[in-house]
């Protein structure tokens, strides 16, 4: 078997860190694979939420969007979006919000709204989403994204989601209670908050990524965690389970209409 | 009271310029056919709202129908940006869009509260988003009880909501089933109600209690148009046509392209294709 390539890799380590007790809502793209790589190896019994209603999911395939047929068919339930966003995660019930980012501080704000002024954008970008909300309600946050000297920046264009402000005690000074970001996964690393400071620290490089790559890579200064290690590689079956789930959902997603 | 029409007679009689409209559903279930036919009557000035502006805002911006748009997410799921979405607000082709750009649980929370016929929303949100800064409806109220303050937003109150449902019964019922998005609360916060269905059945009888039905009483038009909701899908009618969504963002790239496309596809198309590409596997 070929051995992980660096996008493998950040999916398999994201998996890792959720549990069979968690309660995750799902953020499309990297996150959706991660949280379903996580259901069909270590936990399975981890609940899964998407924004499009659907409680509890055990998709098959990944999905396109987030409100794919294949979410709701294998859901415990299935409720309307106002409900999803009043009862089930501003009601304190979501344990592990899973976001992506266009960009990332080193505090975990992210912007998904746009590159440039806000009103006249260098680049517009979707937007937030559920991810303003996601990132304050759930009593935690990952995220995971690939590192690039655009993405990982020292200061963002725009705060779509806040995550610990400019540091310290920015979010109890807003009122916040949940967390925040405490975990990043990258393609190269994993990084962790630093508990007083609330920036990014590296905590582990992944195998075969030295210091200099993780750091030129990163558009901010890297720090690093009292003890660097590196990521256990990935595993036979995590790997397997992987492609199988990624072969599968890119031969679904290339299909049409299917009755 | 709910009335059989065709599509081009709902729309006609429903949708006029400068309205403020939903096209509303949320990956499941949005309502393609009854937007195309709004594009083929030409109307203009148009408020555009809905949670998750996919590939049909795309075309009705692109077109140069909109003057703004109420929002909070615009992409193309999975595939990437919006590309006629990104043209008009970066480059103001083929006209400006003005832009109210919310969070998904303000935008169902104003949603809920136009179908309460309450003025606002009130949640708990926002907290350190810059959002607020950019646009103000985005408000804050103190709880009464605690002092805590609080995200407020206007309640959506659309001249005209149109959904895509799977039945309506002989009578103009209306049954929604499996990812119900935020249809209900938009059909019910509008001032008028069109849905289009791929079928009509003779009764829900054998339909179980708590399902989610649209009383023939709180819609204003009914169209049947068998495959309405493509590239969309509807549960237990026809799947998404994931292909259409990655084809997409290539025929979007192209400012002659997607006028090319539109021309073909649209406006030179009706409601009766619809049910034919539901079993077509390519498009473009």
């Amino acid at each position: 078997m070929l051995p992980a390539t660096p996008s493998e890799m950040m999916t398999i380590a994201a998996a890792r860190l959720l549990k069979s007790e968690d309660v995750c809502f799902v953020g499309i793209g990297p996150p959706s694979a991660a949280c379903n790589l996580a259901r069909l190896t270590h936990a399975p019994g981890i609940t899964l939420i998407y924004e499009s209603g659907t409680i509890g999911t055990a998709p098959a395939v990944l999905p396109l969007s987030i409100g794919d047929g294949e979410l709701c068919r294998t859901a415990v339930t299935t409720v309307s979006v106002p409900e999803m966003f009043r009862y089930w995660l501003q009601g304190g019930r979501i344990s592990i919000g899973f976001l992506g980012a266009a960009q990332l501080d080193p505090f975990g704000n992210i912007n998904t709204t746009c590159i440039g002024d806000y009103a006249r954008p260098k680049t517009r970008l979707p937007g937030g989403g559920g991810a303003p909300e996601i990132s304050t309600s759930a009593a935690e946050i990952f995220i995971t994204m690939q590192q690039s000297r655009r993405g990982m920046v020292k200061a963002i264009d725009f705060i779509t989601s806040f995550g610990h402000g400019e540091g310290g005690d920015a979010r109890a000074r807003l009122g916040l209670h949940s967390k925040g970001p405490t975990t990043l996964i990258t393609d190269l690393a994993v990084w962790k908050i630093d508990p007083e400071t609330k920036e990014f620290h590296a905590h582990s490089l992944h195998p075969g990524v030295t210091k200099t790559k993780a750091e030129e890579t990163c558009g901010w200064d890297v720090k690093y965690a009292a003890f660097v290690g590196e990521t256990p590689p990935a595993t036979v079956l995590e790997l397997s389970v992987l492609r199988d789930l990624v072969q599968r959902s890119q031969a679904a997603h290339r299909r049409s209409a299917a009755a | 009271m709910a009335e059989f029409l065709s599509l081009s007679e709902a729309v006609s009689r429903h949708l006029r310029d400068g309205d403020t409209v939903a096209f509303e559903g949320f990956t499941h279930l949005i309502p393609y056919a009854a937007a195309h036919e709004a594009i083929r009557l030409g109307r203009k000035d148009l408020t555009l709202v809905r949670m998750t502006p996919d590939v049909i805002y795309d075309q009705i911006i692109g077109m140069g129908l909109a003057r703004k748009l109420i929002f909070s997410y615009a992409g193309n799921p999975g595939v990437g940006l919006l590309r006629r979405f990104r043209d008009a607000v970066e480059n103001a082709w083929p006209r400006s869009i003005e832009l109210e750009e919310h969070s998904h649980a303000a935008m169902a929370n104003a949603y809920e509260a136009g179908a309460a016929g309450l003025p606002f929303a009130v949640f708990r949100g926002y907290r350190g988003a810059e959002l607020a800064r950019v646009n103000k409806n985005i408000r804050s109220v103190m709880c009464p009880f605690t002092g805590e303050q609080m995200a407020a937003v206007p309640a959506i109150r659309p001249d005209v909501t149109f959904i895509h449902a799977q039945r309506a019964n002989e009578q103009g019922d209306v049954l929604i089933e499996g990812i119900l998005g935020v249809q209900k609360e938009a059909a019910l916060a509008a001032r008028q109600t069109v849905v289009t269905v791929e079928e009509v059945v003779h009764d829900f009888d054998g339909v179980h209690p708590n399902a989610c039905i649209l009383p023939r009483w709180a819609i204003s038009a009914i169209a049947v148009v068998p495959g309405g909701s493509h590239p969309s899908y509807a549960a237990g009618y026809y799947g998404r046509d994931n292909a259409y969504y990655l084809a997409w963002d290539d025929i979007a790239a192209d400012r002659r392209r997607f006028t090319a496309w539109m021309k073909q596809h649209v406006l030179e198309a009706s409601a009766a294709d619809f049910a034919e590409r539901t079993k077509i596997r390519e498009i473009g």
